[in-house]
C-alpha cells in the first residue's frame, strides 16, 4: 500500500488532489481510496487530503499516519502544522514552493529522509503562468508523479480531464506537465512518463 | 459501472436509479453532497418524474414525505444528527402510520456539544422507533441496501433507513460498482401502496387510537419488523443472485467460525477491524469479527449463532447508553444469555475520533491479559488526564462553566509560530 | 344608470336571501348533490364554528375541484371530533399526521400528484389556529415561499381548543384562556402579542389569501372558490367562534361571528400577490362591548368596577383596523369580492 498526505488550506484544491490522484490509481487498474480531514467548509483553513493506493481491496478507514509521500501545498503551513508527522526515512516529499528546502528553513530534513525524495516545485507559479490562477493542485500531482513513479503523468492527465472539461481540464493538464518537467530534472531516479 | 466516485454521489446515482417520485431535501453536514447530487439530477432531467422539494427543516423534509408517500409516490429523504432528532416526531409518525420511506442517514454525533463528525449516536437514539435500520460498510454496500431498502420496504409498507457513516463513508473516493437502471427496474418493481390516498376510493389515514385498539396496532408493527429477519435474508440472495455480490443481510462474519475471541461492530469501522484480524491471525491468535448490518429488528438468533462458540466478544461501537453503558452491547449479551461468553463493552470514535489499528491492536492485547473489567463500559482512547482534571475542578466549587471550554484551556489551541 | 346593489337578508340570521340568487350562485349547502365532505356523526360540541367553517369551506372546495380533493389535517379539535376511530366523518381523501405539519404533508401529496401526473386532482391543508400559526408556522411559511400548489385553510378559534382552552398567538388581547387568567394586574391574554397570519400570508406575495367569518357562509364558499381558480400556495382565514372556549352560548355562534366583523375586530378582506383587491364593509359598525359582552372570556372586563380602559384599548384596535382595511370608508360595491361577483351575473342581487 502506498498512503498519500496532502497538505494544504482550504479553497487551494487540497481535497480535488486526493481525488484525482485516486482516480488516476483507479484507471490505471489499482485500488484507491480518498479522503479529507472533514470540516465545515471555510477558506484558508488548514485540511488535509488523504489518498490510499493499493493492489489490494482498501478496507482500513482510519487517518494516514504513515504516509509513504507527503505534498506540501502551502508552505505557510509548514512550521504551524506537523506536515511530516509519520513519514518514513524512504518517505516522499513535494513542496509547492519556488525556494529550496534550505530557504524554507528545513534544510535538516536531507538528514532524516534521503535527499533525491524530497523536493520543491514552484506549482503555484505554475499553474499562475499556465492556468491564470494559483491553483496548484493539478500541477503537484504532475510532480507527483515524477518525484515517485506511482502513478503516471498519463493517468493523472485523464484524471484532470473527466473531472474539469474542455480547456480548464487542458490547462490543468500543461501545468501537470510543466511540474513533471521540472521535478523530473531534480529527481535522479527514474520516473514513468 | 465500476468508477471511483465519492460516497455520496453514488449513493445519489443509486437513488436515483430507484426511480422516486417525491425526494424532499434539507441541507446538514455531511448529508450535503447526496442531496446536491439528487438536486442536479432531477434539474437536469436525468430522474423524472420527480418533485425535488427544497424544504425548509428536517421535520417538514420528513413530513412531505409522508405525505407524498401516503399519495403512492416513491419518497425519499436523507438526514443526519441533529436533523434526524429535528424530525423525530416525524420519524415515529412514518412508521406508526406504515409509509414505506426510504431514509439514509449520514451518521453523525448529537451535541451539545454540536460536532458534525462520525459516530453513531443519531440512529442509535432512533433504534426504537419502528424504522427498519441497516448499517452499510463500505460506500458499495451503501449503494447497494439502497437499492434493498426501496424492496423492502414496499414489501412490508415500513419505512427503512440506511445508515452509512458520516465524511468517513459520505466523503471518501473509493471503488463503487453503480448498478444500470435495467438492473434496478428489474430487481425492484413499481410502487404498490398498501394505502394511498385517491379521490377515487377515498380512506381516513391517521385518526386517533384510543386504549381499545392501540396496543394492537403496536403490535402489529412489531410484528411487521419482525417479519423482516426472514425477508431480508431473501432480497440479499435475491441482490446477489441478480447483481452478483454479496451486501445487506442481517450478519456477516469474517473469519469467525473458529474464532474464541471475536470483535462485534457496524459499519465502516469493520474494515479496520477486518486488517487487524488478519494481522492477528498471522500472530496465531484465534480472533473473528462480526458485523451488524441489519441492527433494527434485531436479528437475536443470528448473533447468538453467530458468537454462541466464542469465549470472549467484545463489543466496540460508535454510541452509548449514558448513565448505562453499551447498546449494542446489552443487545449482544441478550442474543448471549445463558451462554458462557464473556462480553466486554468497549465505545471508541465517538464525535469522530479516529479508531486506528494501533488502539485496535493494544485493545486486544489488554483484552486478551484480561485488562479489562468486565460489566463496565470501556473508552478506548479516553484522555483520562483530561477527564480528571475536569471532575476535579467540577468538585471545587458550584459555578464550575461548561466542560467543553473548560477542557479546551487544557486542551491548548493551536499556536502559530513564527517563520 | 349606476347599478345599486340590494342585498335582502333574512331577518335574524342575515343570510343573503338564496331563492333570489342565480343558481350558479346559491350556497352549495344548497345542493342535494353537494358532497357532505365533513358529513353528520362528528362529536364536535353543539355550535362548533369549526364544524360549520369546515363543511361549508370543504364542500366548496369539492364543487370547485369536482370532487378532486385531497385533505390534509393538523392534529385538533376538527382532526379529534371528525375522527372518533373507527369512525371517520370524511368523505375525501384525509391524511391527519401531525400537529406540526399539516402544511408540509399537504405540500408532499401536491408533490406526490404533480409526479404522477394527476394535476386534476387538488389539495387542502387545514388546521386550527395553534397548529396553523404556532407550531406549525415554519412549515406554513415553507409551503407560501415554494408557492406550492396547497390552499391552506386555517380555522381560527383563539386558542388551543383540544387541550383545554390554552392561549396561542391568534389569542385576542384581554381574552381569559387557561394559561391567560383573569387573575392579576392585567387579568387575560396582554396586549402587545399576537400575530397576523393572513398579512404574514400576504408578505409571502403568494397567489390569494382571504379571511371570513361563518357569519356570511356564502361569503366563505365565494373565496374558497375563487381560491381554487388560482394554482401554487393560497390561505384562507376563517374566524370561527368556540362556545366552549370563548364562554358564548351555542346558539350565538353565527351572531358573535358577525359582530367580530362589524366591530371591526375582524378584518374580511381578500388579497392577490400580496395586495388587497377587495374588502367586505362594515354595514353598520358596532361598538366593541356588544361584541365582548356575550363571552366569559371577557367577563372580567365587566365586574364592579368595569375595565374601560381595556375596552378602550380593544376598542382603538378595532378602529385601527378600520382605518387600515378601509371598513368604512362608503358603500363600494366594486371592492367586495362576492358582491362583484354577484353584479357579474344576469340576475345579480335585486
Amino acid at each position: 500500500m502506498f498512503q498519500v498526505r496532502i497538505h494544504g488550506r482550504g479553497g487551494q484544491g487540497v481535497v480535488t488532489a486526493a481525488e484525482l490522484l485516486s482516480v488516476a490509481a483507479f484507471d490505471e487498474g489499482r485500488h484507491a481510496q480518498a479522503f479529507p480531514t472533514f470540516g465545515s467548509e471555510r477558506t484558508g483553513a488548514p485540511v488535509i487530503g488523504f489518498c490510499r493506493i493499493d493492489d489490494r481491496a482498501i478496507r482500513v478507514r482510519e487517518p494516514i499516519i504513515e504516509p509513504d509521500a507527503v505534498i506540501v501545498q502551502d508552505p505557510t503551513l509548514l512550521h504551524q502544522v506537523d506536515v511530516f508527522g509519520g513519514l518514513g526515512p524512504d518517505g516522499y516529499l513535494l513542496i509547492n514552493s519556488e525556494r529550496s528546502l534550505e530557504e524554507l528553513g528545513i534544510g535538516e530534513l536531507e538528514e532524516r529522509f534521503r535527499a533525491e525524495r524530497l523536493v520543491t516545485v514552484p506549482a503555484t507559479e505554475v499553474a499562475r503562468e499556465l492556468l491564470g490562477r494559483p491553483l496548484p493542485n493539478a500541477a503537484l500531482l504532475g510532480g507527483f508523479a515524477a518525484l515517485t513513479g506511482v502513478v503516471s503523468l498519463a493517468s493523472v492527465a485523464a484524471a484532470i480531464r473527466a473531472r474539469f472539461p474542455g480547456e480548464v481540464g487542458e490547462r490543468n493538464v500543461r501545468a501537470a506537465e510543466r511540474a513533471f518537467e521540472l521535478v523530473s530534472s531534480q529527481v535522479r531516479e527514474p520516473s514513468r512518463a | 459501472m465500476r468508477s471511483q466516485i465519492e460516497g455520496s454521489r453514488a449513493v445519489a446515482q443509486a437513488v436515483a436509479l430507484c426511480r422516486p417520485e417525491v425526494v424532499s431535501a434539507y441541507p446538514i453536514s455531511p448529508q450535503t453532497h447526496i442531496v446536491e447530487a439528487l438536486s442536479n439530477l432531477v434539474r437536469t432531467g436525468e430522474l423524472a418524474p420527480c418533485e425535488y422539494l427544497l424544504v425548509e427543516s428536517e421535520f417538514a423534509a420528513m413530513s412531505a414525505a409522508i405525505g407524498a408517500s401516503a399519495t403512492g409516490a416513491r419518497a425519499y429523504t436523507a438526514t443526519a444528527s441533529q436533523g434526524l432528532l429535528y424530525m423525530a416526531e416525524a420519524v415515529y409518525n412514518a412508521s406508526g402510520l406504515g409509509l414505506p420511506i426510504v431514509m439514509t442517514v449520514a451518521n453523525r454525533a448529537i451535541g451539545a456539544p454540536i460536532n458534525i463528525w462520525n459516530d453513531h449516536s443519531d440512529t442509535m437514539s432512533q433504534r426504537d422507533c419502528g424504522w427498519i435500520q441497516l448499517y452499510a460498510e463500505s460506500n458499495q454496500e451503501a449503494v447497494d441496501l439502497h437499492v434493498q431498502a426501496f424492496k423492502l420496504a414496499e414489501a412490508l409498507s415500513l419505512p427503512v433507513m440506511v445508515c452509512m457513516d458520516g465524511f468517513v463513508l459520505t466523503h471518501a473516493v473509493e471503488e463503487v460498482d453503480v448498478p444500470t437502471q435495467a438492473e434496478v427496474d428489474a430487481f425492484l418493481p413499481p410502487f404498490e401502496p398498501r394505502q394511498v390516498l385517491d379521490p377515487d376510493d377515498p380512506v381516513t389515514i391517521g385518526a386517533m387510537v384510543g386504549p381499545e385498539a392501540f396496543a394492537e396496532v403496536k403490535y402489529l408493527m412489531h410484528a411487521k419488523q419482525m417479519q423482516a429477519l426472514d425477508l431480508i435474508p431473501e432480497l440479499a440472495a435475491e441482490f446477489s443472485q441478480a447483481f452478483g455480490r454479496t451486501s445487506g443481510g442481517l450478519v456477516r462474519g469474517y473469519r469467525s467460525s473458529d474464532a474464541e475471541t471475536i470483535v462485534v461492530a457496524l459499519g465502516s469501522v469493520l474494515g479496520t477491524i477486518e486488517e487487524v484480524v488478519d494481522d492477528l491471525r498471522e500472530q496465531g491468535v484465534k480472533i473473528g469479527a462480526v458485523g451488524v448490518t441489519c441492527f433494527r429488528p434485531y436479528p437475536l438468533e443470528e448473533i447468538r449463532a453467530a458468537l454462541g462458540h466464542a469465549r470472549r466478544v467484545v463489543v466496540l461501537e460508535k454510541a452509548f447508553a449514558v448513565g448505562v453503558g453499551g447498546i449494542v452491547g446489552q443487545n449482544v449479551r441478550l442474543a448471549l444469555s445463558g451462554l458462557p461468553v464473556e462480553v466486554l463493552d468497549v465505545v471508541a470514535g465517538l464525535g469522530g475520533r479516529a479508531i486506528t489499528k494501533q488502539s485496535l491492536h493494544g485493545l486486544v492485547a489488554d483484552v486478551l491479559a484480561g485488562r479489562l473489567e468486565p460489566g463496565r463500559l470501556t473508552f478506548l482512547d479516553l484522555d483520562w488526564k483530561l477527564v480528571e482534571r475536569e471532575l476535579e475542578r467540577m468538585g471545587r466549587g458550584r459555578r464550575s462553566g461548561p466542560h467543553a471550554e473548560n477542557i479546551l484551556r487544557d486542551v491548548g489551541a493551536v499556536a502559530a509560530k513564527p517563520h | 344608470m349606476p347599478l345599486q346593489p340590494i342585498k335582502f337578508y333574512q331577518a335574524g340570521s342575515f343570510a343573503v336571501g338564496n331563492r333570489l340568487l342565480d343558481p350558479d350562485q346559491r350556497s352549495v349547502q344548497a345542493r342535494t348533490e353537494r358532497s357532505n365532505t365533513l358529513t353528520s356523526g362528528h362529536r364536535a360540541c353543539q355550535g362548533c364554528g369549526e364544524a360549520l367553517g369546515a363543511r361549508y369551506a370543504l364542500d366548496a372546495a369539492m364543487r370547485a375541484t369536482g370532487g378532486r380533493l385531497i385533505a390534509a389535517n393538523a392534529t385538533g379539535c376538527l382532526e379529534v371530533f371528525s375522527t372518533p376511530y373507527p369512525e371517520s366523518s370524511w368523505q375525501l381523501p384525509w391524511i391527519h399526521s401531525l400537529f406540526a405539519n399539516a402544511p408540509s404533508v399537504a405540500t408532499g401529496i401536491a408533490a406526490a400528484l404533480r409526479a404522477k401526473g394527476r394535476t386534476d386532482v387538488r389539495v387542502v391543508g387545514q388546521g386550527g389556529d395553534g397548529g396553523t400559526m404556532d407550531i406549525g408556522f415554519a412549515c406554513l411559511s415553507g409551503m407560501f415561499e415554494r408557492n406550492d400548489d396547497v390552499l391552506y385553510v386555517c380555522y381560527d378559534n383563539e386558542a388551543y381548543m383540544n387541550t383545554g382552552v390554552q392561549r396561542s398567538s391568534a389569542t385576542p388581547a384581554a381574552a381569559r384562556t387557561a394559561t391567560t387568567g383573569a387573575v392579576g394586574p392585567e387579568p387575560g391574554n396582554v396586549f402587545g402579542q399576537g400575530k397576523n397570519a393572513p398579512l404574514i400570508a400576504m408578505a409571502h406575495e403568494i397567489p390569494y389569501v382571504a379571511t371570513a367569518t361563518v357569519a356570511e357562509l356564502r361569503d366563505l364558499e365565494y373565496k374558497i372558490e375563487r381560491a381554487m381558480e388560482f394554482r401554487g400556495a393560497r390561505y384562507v382565514h376563517v374566524f370561527v367562534p368556540c362556545p366552549l372556549g370563548w364562554g358564548s352560548a351555542s346558539r350565538d355562534t353565527i351572531r358573535i361571528a358577525r359582530l367580530a366583523k362589524e366591530t371591526g375586530l375582524f378584518p374580511v378582506f381578500e388579497a392577490e400577490h400580496g395586495e388587497v383587491v377587495s374588502v367586505s364593509k362594515i354595514r353598520r359598525q358596532v361598538p366593541v362591548e356588544e361584541y365582548l359582552q356575550p363571552q366569559r372570556r371577557f367577563a372580567h372586563l365587566f365586574g364592579d368596577p368595569p375595565r374601560t380602559d381595556v375596552i378602550e384599548r380593544i376598542q382603538a384596535g378595532a378602529d385601527r383596523n378600520i382605518r387600515r382595511f378601509g371598513l368604512l370608508e362608503g358603500e363600494d360595491a366594486a371592492t367586495d369580492g362576492l358582491m362583484r361577483v354577484l353584479a357579474e351575473t344576469d340576475r345579480g342581487p335585486q
